[in-house]
């Protein structure tokens, strides 16, 4: 639907999500633990799918909130905000592993990392996030990379995937999806 | 260990509460891999020498769930499990898919091998920490979803407890088995994700007789360390582009019209017929009503040929499966004399919620309903009636036997040992209507039209009726054996670059030549000398080294009507089979054929049957 749209650039770019066709393959957690870590590594990947019942496979990732809440609540400055892609920066220097990132996210995002304890978010690849390819490029087209445009696609806030999944559950099987969430 | 592996298996024994880590030598691994091969080494190492007297269902049972070198690096991640099986009496690699594979490689183990049996019901933890044996007795009973749906709250939350700064916590993988498994009906299945499954070889009995609901692992590491990784990359590059066409689109979905209507070779009423021409039993049919999801996968896979279907009004409201695959299209529904896709997805969706594997139940249902329509099996055994086509009978017939309840508890057996207890109580012989090999009921690909099965493909297969692994021409098994051990999906990838995958990951010059006359046939003759052994309530002789009476009998309609293997063909196809793959006249595999793979303890101890 989206792709991939024009070159990185100057405004802010978000992977929009089309969630309910998350076919829950993971190659978007491969694909960024690849790159990001050098070898496959699921739990390191700054995005992750969440699978609270099979079928309702949710991918859960970093969405740039406009008000950086995560940024906000860093008491050692450890956290930025990239100014041409709007991605959060974690200096893992500064990082004190306070989880103060996590619990000021609304969608429990961040998460430290499983090696050295380090709050790790999403830093959208410098602009071309190696997830969106990957999904692209299976033929999924659940991962996009969009633009931010004043009168559509504007970024959210994120949500927990405990929430995202009780939606696309009801979405998936109807008054049945209220009891396996 | 080697690279490629995580470098430990979790050894379990319920009995004594105990677990260990444990490790295989290189040179084991070099040879057996892993999944299929690594678990008829084991079992062959603890139990060959007594193997006749092995109950499967008895605590001296070995239950494994075993990845290989290239589980979750290569594409389509898949678990390996298998045991003594209690239904062939020997060893059956029976592989499901789901994220069980990649986790438990995360976890640091490569498996996990149990033995015993819990005083108590339990299930199993797996994490970075280590394995622990925790309380199952919440869970009991339950079906697939609420085991699912309650395994996962409870591991998430206990590892929030123990672990609360490092943010959300996924859901944990899981196999377990349903109601079927605790019962320990002989077709009972291991399944992951509501409807994948291990069917062949009746595991999930052998876990219910170890009063084991689930393996649940949850892994925070890596993958394991490979020696190329480099290499390891631009293979996965090539291996995981993705295949559009018929089988993303559809998956084995239009099969339940096409195997039919197309090449005869469906079982249609318990293999009275294996043709119809039902078109509104299509592809299309289930997916513009039921399917929710068209592209639905596991780990590392680009195929995706599941699909998610969801019945949202009408009696059946709220029944979830997947497309349903071929295989339960079949057996579930024409094989049921069901032709509605709706009854189809009902049925399918609640034998795997029950915890059975749906090809091997699904036959001996239908065998059931056969000695219905024959005027064998009555009302009075039943408690209802039990029509061709009436899915309510069918459900009913499906708690019947995971219940345990009338003349389900014989059913429970499985088709072939149902078969011989049946005759016995009414006093008719009752095997000709059992469509199975050496007790496992065979997969829903027929022989008779010659168009998809061939007169060797289960009567030979070391794994009796698996249609995953039948028999060909002693060459084309072994690539079956290698993605079993190797444990990887073989409806993805390309199967051409697997030995340059091998090497890139372990560093081993395995050649596909190498492999299929040195690692392959360790395990194949292994298994066939399991098999030969087998007991301890039935032992097979080379007479069972054949197709089941019904297969003899021509095809009565369609295309291919009058259609039947020949005999005579087929003795001189066995004959044939028997002298290429180093068995002697009666099917056992000769001194030299083992002494030559190095398997002289299995050679002396096959000579018990050796006249």
């Amino acid at each position: 639907m989206f792709g991939r749209e024009g070159a990185p650039g100057e405004q802010p770019y978000w992977i929009f999500k089309d969630q309910i066709k998350c076919t829950g393959c993971r190659r978007c957690e491969i694909a960024c633990s690849l790159h990001h870590e050098g070898w496959i590594w699921p739990e390191a990947s700054r995005i992750r799918v969440f699978m609270l019942f099979p079928g309702v496979e949710v991918p859960h990732t970093c969405s740039q909130c406009e008000d950086y809440p995560c940024v906000k609540s860093c008491p050692v400055s450890a956290l930025s905000v990239d100014s041409k892609t709007s991605a959060v920066i974690v200096d893992r220097e500064k990082c004190i592993s306070c989880s103060l990132c996590i619990k000021a996210c609304p969608g429990e995002v961040p998460f430290l990392h499983p090696k050295d304890n380090k709050a790790t978010i999403c830093n959208l690849c410098n602009g071309d996030p190696e997830c969106v390819k990957t999904c692209q490029e299976a033929g999924y087209g659940v991962l996009n990379l969009v633009r931010e445009r004043p009168s559509s696609a504007r970024r959210l806030y994120s949500r927990k995937p405990e929430d995202v999944s009780k939606d696309l559950a009801i979405n998936l099987f109807g008054e049945k999806g209220k009891e396996v969430v | 260990m080697p690279r490629g592996y995580a470098g430990k298996y979790l050894d379990v024994d319920l009995t004594r509460n105990r677990l260990e880590d444990i490790t295989f030598d290189e040179e084991i691994l070099k040879i057996y891999l892993g999944g299929r091969g690594l678990a008829t080494k084991i079992l062959w190492d603890r139990l060959g020498e007594q193997w006749q007297k092995v109950d499967p269902l008895g605590p001296e049972n070995i239950f494994t769930a075993l990845t290989g070198p290239l589980t979750a690096i290569h594409t389509g991640a898949r678990t390996c499990i298998s045991g003594k099986s209690p239904l062939s009496n020997g060893v059956i690699g029976s592989t499901l898919s789901g994220e069980f594979a990649s986790e438990i490689k995360c976890a640091g183990y490569d498996g996990v091998i149990v033995t015993g049996r819990a005083s108590s019901p339990v299930y199993i933890l797996v994490t970075d920490k280590g394995g622990e044996i925790r309380d199952a007795s919440k869970v009991w009973g339950k079906n697939g979803e609420e085991t699912i749906k309650a395994i996962n709250a409870e591991v998430r939350e206990e590892l929030r407890k123990r672990m609360p700064d490092i943010g959300a916590w996924r859901e944990p993988a899981l196999i377990y088995t349903g109601p079927a498994g605790e019962n320990k009906i002989r077709n009972a299945a291991v399944m992951q994700k509501i409807a994948h499954a291990a069917g062949y070889g009746g595991y999930g009995a052998v876990m219910g007789s170890k009063n084991l609901k689930a393996i649940a692992v949850k892994g925070r590491g890596p993958m394991p360390d490979v020696v190329d990784p480099e290499a390891v990359k631009r293979l996965l590059a090539l291996d995981a582009r993705p295949r559009p066409g018929s089988m993303r689109r559809w998956g084995t979905g239009f099969g339940g019209y096409s195997t039919g209507a197309g090449s005869s070779s469906e079982p249609v009423r318990n293999w009275q017929e294996e043709w119809h021409d039902e078109k509104q039993f299509g592809g299309p049919m289930f997916e513009a009503r039921y399917w929710v999801k068209r592209y639905w996968s596991d780990f590392n896979c680009t195929t995706s040929c599941m699909k998610i279907s969801c019945i949202k009004e009408g009696p059946y409201k709220g029944d979830i499966t997947d497309c349903p695959d071929y295989e339960l299209q079949a057996y579930c529904g024409p094989n049921f004399g069901v032709f509605d896709p709706g009854e189809n997805i009902h049925l399918s969706s609640l034998i795997d919620n029950l915890g059975f594997s749906g090809i091997n139940t699904a036959n001996t249902m239908a065998f059931a309903a056969e000695l219905y329509q024959r005027g064998i099996l009555a009302k009075e055994d039943l408690g209802f009636e039990l029509k061709w086509g009436d899915a309510d009978a069918f459900t009913k017939l499906a708690y019947l036997i995971a219940n345990r309840q009338r003349i389900g508890d014989v059913l429970a057996e499985g088709t072939y040992r149902a078969a011989l207890k049946i005759g016995q109580m009414k006093g008719v012989d009752v095997t000709p209507y059992a469509v199975q090999v050496k007790g496992v009921e065979i997969g829903a690909h027929g022989i008779r039209s010659g168009r998809d099965s061939t007169p060797i493909s289960y009567a030979l297969s070391v794994q009796a009726g698996d249609h995953t692994s039948t028999s060909s021409d002693g060459f084309r098994e072994m690539g079956t054996i290698f993605s079993d051990s190797a444990v990887f999906c073989n409806f993805t990838g390309d199967r051409t670059i697997q030995w340059d995958f091998l090497k890139a990951v372990t560093g081993w010059d395995i050649t596909s030549e190498k492999w299929s006359t040195v690692n392959g046939p360790t395990v194949f003759q292994t298994q066939r000398a399991l098999l030969l052994l087998g007991g301890p309530d039935l032992f097979w002789s080379p007479k069972d080294d054949d197709n089941p009476p019904r297969f003899y009998e021509p095809l009565p309609t369609g295309p291919y009507k009058g259609k039947a293997p020949d005999r005579k063909q087929f003795e001189e196809m066995k004959r044939n089979y028997y002298k290429n793959v180093g068995w002697d006249d009666n099917g056992i595999p000769t001194s030299e054929t083992l002494k030559k793979l190095g398997l002289d303890d299995v050679d002396k101890v096959l000579n018990k049957l050796r006249k």
